[in-house]
């Protein structure tokens, strides 16, 4: 009787278990899908704003700009169709508010019904003309020339250097500065912080007395326990004004203040990994090497780093896995100025921060919100990629040691 | 028996929650002043119940898509493509102005400069005025904060003072309003623009025209009276079926009570009828 139901128990147990892992790998493929199904839509997009066009006179040559040229010429960057193709005319932008400056408000009528009228006369009227218009006002009589946008590519986004997400009429997305951005930050936390957290490693396993060592591991497992957005608001009060004044810049948030930050938050992932590398190195090892007369760091640098220099190396990826994928504390100290990084000490802007500030009111299912997800997937390939890496390490780290 | 009337009580509240609860969303801006006015829409009408989250205007309007709130706070007119995807839904809405936010243009306190032109501020966002010579102040690098480009605040600067151009890639762009406030108090050479209920501390507000000509300080008279001139509306969006659920709290919003409690918080009342 009694084995009838521990054998019940275990049956359940066994099955409790196959859930809940079943369960888990489920939710993390559906993540996975969901992530790459929103954002798949954004290519081939035109990236006008829904339910606008852009037209000109019938007798422009210019039939397609790029987004990039577009955003220029709305913003007055660009005032001669020669820079873009056309003939030597200068170029007069027209929104639908501009309409009471060619017509009275009689003329276009009461309840707009002469709108289309009056908007298809001025874009008939003027050469030189760029109109952005609603598409319900520019009917079968329409007199302009309706002018295509470049449709996004993988490669614009991809190599763009603008990210202006929400520009009008032409929406740009460059990824470029925020891919560059990304692991600007992230190479130099893990600059700072490999040398530091590999001699704090070191230091742990070999040399401090159990004393400190008892003291020193709590703490610095607490490093990893504070929440990222009190790293940013220590980030933002204090290192920002301390690199402002000793670099004698204009502004503090840069790219160095996120990595000392993002260094100071992947620490406590490469001290504890190195520390347990170290700590693996057989006893025998260490003791040879001492009796055929190496001293203590002798055999710390020739046999106990060479062992484990492959869990060293996991814990320093995973590290940089931590610092890639941080948002808060980055978002707070870094600027977030989408602008193509040159040195350290200028403001940079990342992926997971774009993110985190942009996705809030982002129109839902807009291209806005699909490029967003087509972010995450970026991402989240950066960080496959790691994990790849950190999965190859430690396999041949198994085969050394058997 | 305990649980007897226990259940009682629950299905009677429940029943009381279906009756007049509703549910709002939207734009954090509107955020603390729709909280503090459901609030005392609650005191007064103890059987209400008002269920407020924010998420920022685009999450709310999403959700008066899907039908998910009742009632979406909004810093920002719908965009085309939003009335666009309302008119596909089939759902007709409906437009209230609740109250007004003006936003000031603000420096550090150390900066001489006062006053400014919208056109130099327009100059100074798009990166065509980069040191502070230029508009009549000291020798000094322009460091030009802005919000992020998702929120109404962003989209709100852009039309108003910039007219429509984009800003300058160089901006610094900080997650919220009183990380702008902290970064401009620290940084000599800053500028930056907060909602007028955030100017407060080590910061310093600068007169502006439009005109000029007159130049005029941010302050509660000032964009009343409409001579400031960058102050923009909040809005409430309603699904038209709902009218019935929302109206009695956006007409207690727009009662006399309602507004003194808007100029109590810092936001701009609707000018008197």
């Amino acid at each position: 009787m009694k084995k009838i139901i521990s054998y019940i128990i275990n049956r359940i147990i066994t099955a409790l278990l196959y859930i809940s892992g079943s369960i888990t790998s489920i939710i993390v493929i559906l993540i996975v899908i969901f992530l790459f199904s929103e954002g798949a839509g954004m290519f081939g997009q035109e990236p006008t704003e829904k339910g606008f066009i852009l037209a000109v006179n019938k007798t422009n040559k210019v039939s397609h700009l790029s987004a990039e040229q577009t955003k220029l010429i709305f913003d007055g960057e660009i005032t001669n169709w020669q820079k873009v193709g056309g003939k030597n005319d200068s170029i007069i932008l027209f929104r639908m508010d501009n309409i009471t400056d060619y017509f009275t408000e009689e003329q276009i009528g009461e309840n707009f019904e002469h709108l289309p009228a009056c908007i298809s006369k001025v874009v008939d009227s003027i050469p030189g003309i760029i109109a952005f218009v609603g598409k319900t006002y520019t009917d079968k009589n329409f007199a302009g020339k309706e002018l295509k946008v470049d449709k996004l590519t993988v490669r614009d986004f991809l190599f763009g250097q603008l990210w202006f997400p929400t520009a009008h009429p032409v929406a740009v997305f460059g990824a470029l500065p925020l891919l560059l951005g990304t692991f600007w930050v992230s190479i130099f936390a893990i600059l700072f912080a490999l040398p530091l957290g590999l001699a704090t490693a070191i230091y742990i396993a070999e040399v401090a007395n159990p004393v400190v060592r008892n003291i020193l591991k709590p703490v610095i497992e607490l490093l990893a326990g504070i929440p990222s957005v009190v790293y940013g608001f220590f980030g933002l009060v204090v290192v920002v004004p301390f690199i402002q004044s000793v670099f004698n810049l204009p502004v503090g948030e840069t790219a160095f203040a996120g990595s000392i930050i993002l260094g100071i938050m992947a620490l406590p992932t490469i001290i504890t990994i190195s520390e347990d590398a170290i700590r693996t190195t057989p006893r025998s090892m260490k003791e040879a090497s001492l009796a055929l007369g190496a001293n203590h760091w002798q055999t710390i640098f020739r046999v106990i780093l060479p062992y484990s220099s492959s869990g060293i190396t996991a814990g320093a990826i995973l590290g940089i896995g931590r610092a890639i994928g941080e948002t808060m504390a980055v978002l707070m100290v870094t600027g977030n100025a989408a602008v193509m990084p040159h040195t350290l000490l200028e403001p940079v802007r990342t992926i997971p921060a774009t993110i985190a500030a942009e996705l809030g009111e982002a129109p839902q299912g807009g291209l806005h919100y699909e490029s967003l997800f087509i972010l995450g997937c970026v991402l989240f390939l950066i960080t496959m990629l790691v994990n790849l890496a950190v999965e190859f390490i430690s396999r041949r780290n198994k085969r050394v040691a058997s | 028996m305990t649980k007897r009337i226990l259940s009682i009580v629950l299905i009677f509240s429940l029943s009381l929650h279906i009756a007049t609860a509703q549910k709002i969303k939207g734009s954090d801006t509107c955020l603390p002043l729709v909280q503090k006015e459901a609030e005392a829409f609650k005191k007064k009408f103890p059987t209400s119940s008002i269920t407020i989250t924010g998420g920022g205007s685009g999450v709310g309007i999403a959700a008066l898509m899907d039908g998910s709130c009742d009632l979406s706070m909004s810093s920002r007119k719908l965009k085309m493509d939003e009335k666009l995807k309302l008119q596909d839904a089939g759902k007709s809405y409906k437009e209230v102005i609740m109250a007004n936010d003006a936003l000031s243009v603000i420096v550090n306190p150390a900066n001489k400069v006062t006053q400014l032109t919208r056109v130099q501020i327009e100059g100074i966002y798009t990166g065509k005025i980069k040191n502070w010579k230029e508009v009549g102040g000291d020798d000094l690098a322009i460091v030009v904060y802005s919000r992020e480009s998702s929120s109404g605040t962003y989209e709100f600067f852009k039309e108003k003072v910039l007219m429509n151009k984009n800003y300058a890639s160089t901006c610094l762009n900080m997650p919220a309003t009183g990380a702008i406030v902290q970064s401009v108090s620290q940084t000599k050479g800053a500028i930056g623009y907060v909602g007028l209920a955030y100017m407060e501390g080590d910061v310093k507000a600068i007169a502006i025209s439009f005109d000029g000509k007159t130049f005029v300080k941010p302050s509660m008279e000032t964009a009343i009276n409409k001579t400031y001139p960058i102050v923009r509306p909040l809005f409430f969006y309603y699904n038209v079926t709902k009218e019935k659920t929302v109206k009695p709290f956006i007409d207690y919003i727009l009662s006399a009570e309602g507004q003194a409690i808007v100029k109590q918080i810092g936001y701009v009342p609707l000018a008197a009828k």
